[in-house]
């Protein structure tokens, strides 16, 4: 540690601080632009420099790169240094007189006019101030060098190497972020990277995957992160106390020996695009709910606030029901959950704004627990219930000032009558649908599903979480559309179903099993290979075939191949199967 | 003590049973000291007539083989059955229809017409002359026995206590069940198959088994079979493991594959469905096409996997009405 | 009286049986003319139960099944895709029109389907008409003899 002196104040500091940094630790502020603290101080624009006085001896040195020594004072504002700042300023904002961070600099520092005249001036607001912190952003910290400088002197210049846009760029954008007078831009001219979840909001490459997301930190999105591209950056290290930031950490595939597996792989909502009549994807402040929800989370894009793409608050809000679902086109079924989410925007929006809110339903179904009471409260709030599913949407004009709205043509069912009802924002109700791998997902734990796609229950009433695989228990919209009460209930039941088949520590299995009358088998071996588990073994000292009535799962597929009838399934006989045909055949 | 009646009849039969019997060599003298043989019309001169006269179940052991094939054949099963206290299917022919049941696969007038009419061998005139069962002779009018469509079983026409399997019964099978018969051990229940055992024939053969997967089908002389593996694993349709062991499996030890001979094992109903049900388990194909293609090499399923026990199938004769 | 037919329809517990189901759960109206027989899964159809189905009066067989590569048992199904081909060749050699013996694919979730199925397969039976078979003839008299085959 040194001990230096900053104008009147004492200071200590590690050695070979700068002594910006030290100043600014004294509190003493010293003009910069160049300066960032994303990368090695380069001390071009000469602002920051101060006076440092050693014994008798003093010289001007740029603060930012210049490293306390023991037993210096600083002196930042002494009249020589004045002197050559305002000069430094004059020069600058003769050249750039309209930016606006070297306006905002020199009024600092009292320059009001520049007692010179450039003959290099340059007039627009966002001129380059050539102060290289995009250049050194570019080399230092995303370590891609995609940006330097050209020419000397009076012609210097920033540009891309030779003029052409570089391969070597990753688009990050920290140029664009570091240049103070916004003369650097992206103009993103090929989409690249991979598409966002929603479109709503940025994101940036290491984040929470969502505020309920358990164990709740953040992940880095390796495709978009800077360090994955270029080996640079590491910003999010660098602030990072405890130090957890561990890019050497890789995705792996685990294999996990369990017994029985719960199957909550949850669903995908109704992409509503398919309807182009609400002009999702295509007409603007058209949301899915999901994306609205989003919207109205304080952590998301706007902190909460309804507000439309223009940032202005909306006038009236429309809500959707039943977008995909209860549709004879999409989805046949119900998705429960869509009501009540409606009335819960509904309650925020009116809460948030003072928007008119119009809810377009074809049925309401408030069934649950409370839910029927917060309808009336709702209805009393003041929200338009439109009983009738909206036809299109259009664009139209509010007469007043003219801006683009949207209009509802529905026919509202109650009075009989087509309505048009303008809306700034409209949130579509998406159906809940099975996710689009369920058939795979079906597959591999060979369990069934019903016609609306999701996963088959082995009993609607009597088991609505087991599935006719053992060990294999569903729930969640996995199964069904539900809401979180219902899911929590049935997951719930799920595991209560696993936990004790854990604590019984054996399981019972059907009856219904295959079996060698060992009097009956000569060892043909036609079954040996038909077995899909395995269970049927040969015995070679007995020259006979026998089954593990462990492994075997009762199919009988073996039972009927054994020409000589020796092997017999339980349950399954075939004097059972014939007396049964005896029957039904009188 | 008195010994033992024996009767030996043949119905629809090659004759081959008699000479199984015969086959028993010199332990033919045992029988012939141990039963006094009161019928036994292809090794002694006995008359219908001698038979009707005898008394209700005076017969001990009435030895019945062929098939019932015309109203000769079932008249004397049901003579026999009478006189006789246990009468014994001798033989697939009787036991299950065998050779002749094949018959079953057309009908009496198509045989009538071939044999009578259209064999290249035969010189019809005035369209064939038929067999009646009644002709007018300057002597009187004769009768011979009248043909059926359909050709039975023995137990289809009669009860019968026991079967002895086999085309021909083995030899020494047939000596086994005299043997414990004169040994004087109580009879086993009605129903019972005798001189055979309870497992397949595969059990008897001692041809190397493993894993199945066919992919081809193979008449016998289209392949040299290896001697030593299961001839069904080389392609060649063997009726072993749907046939009940006894014979010794002779067939497949001399490369031939198993007809079936000795009718199915216990259990099962119907020879060639089972056998037809363990085959399709084994063809080694998932795709459409592939699996016609295979099954197409099977010509004759019914004369494959029913060749002794047509009659005696779940369906027991083809229809020559239904799809025609 | 007009003609109604029997069916005899062996079905699979997992899907074919559940599909039936579902089409009663959902009120789906069918004919009433098949006769169900559960099966674990269409690999234990045995041929002999659907000969036996025809011995004993049926006038057609429906062997319904999970969807191929379906199966709750991974690959049942593909044995009964060989079997039932076999047997319809067979069949056809014992005399019996080959349509009269089907195998369908209904997997749970297709309780329409197997409604359909139901009234397609009755209403091609309806126009064959019934099966006569000789072995009806046959038997009807002393009835079945041939005790000895299956003493189970």
């Amino acid at each position: 540690m040194v001990t230096i002196k900053i104008d009147n104040h004492e200071v200590q500091v590690p050695e070979d601080t700068p002594i910006l940094k030290a100043a600014e630790k004294a509190g003493v502020w010293i003009p910069t632009l160049c300066y960032s603290d994303l990368v090695e101080p380069y001390g071009v624009c000469r602002l920051c420099i101060v006076e440092v006085v050693r014994g008798k001896r003093s010289r001007v040195v740029t603060s930012c790169n210049y490293p306390v020594r023991e037993g210096i004072s600083v002196l930042t504002n002494s009249p020589k240094i004045q002197w050559l700042r305002k000069s430094i300023m004059e020069l600058m904002l003769s050249r750039w007189p309209n930016v606006k961070v070297v306006k905002d600099l020199a009024k600092q520092l009292g320059v009001e006019k520049p007692s010179f005249i450039s003959l290099e001036r340059d007039e627009a607001e966002d001129a380059c101030v050539l102060c290289g912190k995009c250049v050194q952003v570019c080399k230092d910290l995303v370590k891609a060098e995609a940006l330097g400088f050209a020419h000397r002197g009076i012609k210097r210049e920033v540009v891309l190497p030779f003029g052409v846009n570089s391969e070597r760029c990753v688009v990050c954008g920290a140029c664009v972020k570091e240049c103070p007078t916004g003369h650097v831009k992206m103009v993103i001219e090929d989409y690249r990277g991979k598409k966002p979840e929603f479109t709503l909001g940025p994101k940036t490459a290491i984040y929470v995957p969502s505020l309920q997301a358990v164990p709740r930190v953040p992940v880095i999105d390796t495709e978009s992160c800077i360090h994955f591209e270029t080996g640079g950056c590491e910003t999010c290290a660098k602030v990072c106390e405890p130090n957890a930031i561990n890019y050497d950490m890789k995705d792996e595939v685990q294999e996990i020996e369990v017994g029985q597996i719960l199957v909550a792989t949850g669903y995908d909502v109704f992409d509503a695009t398919h309807m182009a009549q609400y002009g999702y994807g295509r007409l603007d402040n058209v949301y899915s709910s999901l994306e609205f929800e989003m919207l109205l989370n304080s952590t998301g894009p706007t902190g909460g606030k309804v507000q439309m793409k223009n940032g202005k608050e909306p006038r009236s809000v429309g809500i959707i029901h039943c977008i995909g679902s209860r549709d004879a086109n999409h989805h046949p079924y119900c998705s429960r959950v869509c009501c009540m989410y409606a009335l819960k925007f509904a309650h925020l929006v009116h809460d948030r704004t003072k928007a008119a809110i119009y809810q377009f339903y074809i049925d309401m179904r408030a069934f649950g627990k409370g839910y029927e009471e917060f309808y009336s409260r709702l209805l009393d709030e003041g929200i338009t219930m439109i009983r009738g599913k909206a036809a299109e949407v259009a664009e139209g004009y509010w007469t007043d000032n003219n801006e683009r709205t949207l209009l509802i043509r529905c026919e509202d069912t109650l009075i009989g009558k087509f309505r048009e009802i303008p809306v700034d924002m409209l949130v579509l109700c998406n159906a809940i649908e099975a996710r689009h791998d369920s058939d795979q997902v079906r597959k591999l734990f060979s369990i069934s599903k019903s016609p609306d796609g999701f996963f088959l229950e082995r009993h609607p009433k009597l088991d609505p979480t087991s599935t006719t695989t053992d060990g294999v228990y569903i729930a969640g919209c996995a199964q069904g559309p539900k809401d979180i009460p219902d899911t929590v209930a049935q997951a719930g039941s799920a595991a209560a179903r696993i936990l004790s088949l854990i604590s019984k520590g054996e399981v019972e299995i059907d009856p219904v099993r295959a079996m060698v009358q060992e009097e009956f088998c000569s060892g043909c071996r036609i079954c040996n290979n038909l077995c899909p588990y395995g269970a049927i073994e040969y015995l070679e000292e007995k020259k006979i075939s026998h089954v593990n009535e462990a492994l075997c799962k009762g199919c009988g597929t073996c039972v009927a191949a054994c020409p000589s009838s020796a092997m017999t399934g339980y349950g399954f006989t075939d004097a059972q199967i014939l007396a049964e045909l005896d029957g039904i055949l009188i | 003590m008195a010994k033992p009646r024996l009767a030996l009849y043949w119905a629809a039969s090659c004759g081959g049973c008699e000479i199984a019997v015969l086959d028993v060599q010199e332990k033919i003298l045992d029988i012939a000291n141990a039963f006094d043989i009161v019928f036994w019309p292809v090794a002694m001169d006995f008359k219908y007539d001698d038979v009707r006269r005898m008394d209700d179940k005076s017969i001990d052991i009435c030895l019945f083989n062929g098939a019932i094939r015309n109203s000769e054949n079932n008249e004397i099963a049901e003579l026999l059955r009478k006189k006789s206290k246990v009468l014994v299917a001798f033989g697939s022919c009787s036991m299950e229809g065998g050779i002749p049941g094949l018959a079953n696969l057309t009908t009496k007038d198509d045989i009538l017409k071939f044999v009578y009419k259209d064999s290249p061998s035969t010189v019809s005139t005035n369209g064939g002359t038929y067999p009646q069962t009644h002709t007018k002779m300057p002597e009187g009018e004769i009768e011979i026995p009248e043909m059926w469509d359909t050709v039975k079983s023995l137990d289809q026409v009669v009860d019968v206590e026991y079967y002895i399997p086999g085309c021909p019964p083995q030899p020494e099978q047939i000596w086994n069940v005299v043997s414990y018969i004169l040994s004087g051990q109580p009879l086993p229940p009605s129903g019972a198959i005798l001189g055979a055992g309870e497992k397949s024939c595969c059990d008897e053969c001692t041809r190397t088994k493993s894993e199945k997967k066919l992919k081809q089908f193979y008449r016998p002389f289209e392949i040299q079979a290896k001697p030593d593996e299961c001839l069904l694993e080389q392609g060649i349709v063997c009726m072993g493991p749907a046939t009940r062991d006894g014979c010794g499996a002779l067939c497949p030890k001399a490369g031939m594959p198993c007809r079936g001979c000795y009718g199915p094992p216990p259990n099962v109903s119907d020879q060639g469905a089972k056998m037809i049900s363990a085959l399709s388990s084994v063809i080694d194909a998932h795709e459409a096409d592939e699996i016609d293609r295979i099954l197409n090499q099977i010509a004759d399923p019914i004369g494959t996997f029913y060749r002794f026990s047509l009659a005696h199938s779940l369906l027991r004769r083809v229809d020559k009405h239904e799809t025609h | 009286m007009a003609f109604e037919p029997k069916i005899v329809g062996f079905l699979c517990n997992w899907c074919s049986y559940t599909g039936a189901d579902l089409a009663g759960v959902s009120r789906i109206k069918s004919a009433p003319n098949m006769r169900i027989i559960r099966t674990m899964c269409s690999g234990r159809v045995d041929p002999a139960f659907i000969l036996k189905a025809f011995q004993l009066g049926a006038d057609g067989v429906v062997v319904m099944g999970c969807h191929l590569g379906d199966c709750h048992y991974q690959e049942g199904n593909y044995k009964t895709i060989r079997r039932i081909p076999f047997l319809k060749k067979l069949i056809e050699q014992f005399g019996i029109d080959p349509r009269r013996l089907r195998l369908e694919w209904v997997s749970a979730s297709e309780g329409d389907r197997f409604a359909e199925v139901v009234n397609e397969f009755t209403q091609e039976m309806r126009t064959l008409g019934p099966l006569k078979l000789p072995v009806h003839e046959l038997m009807g008299k002393n009835g079945e003899r041939a005790k000895h085959a299956v003493h189970e």
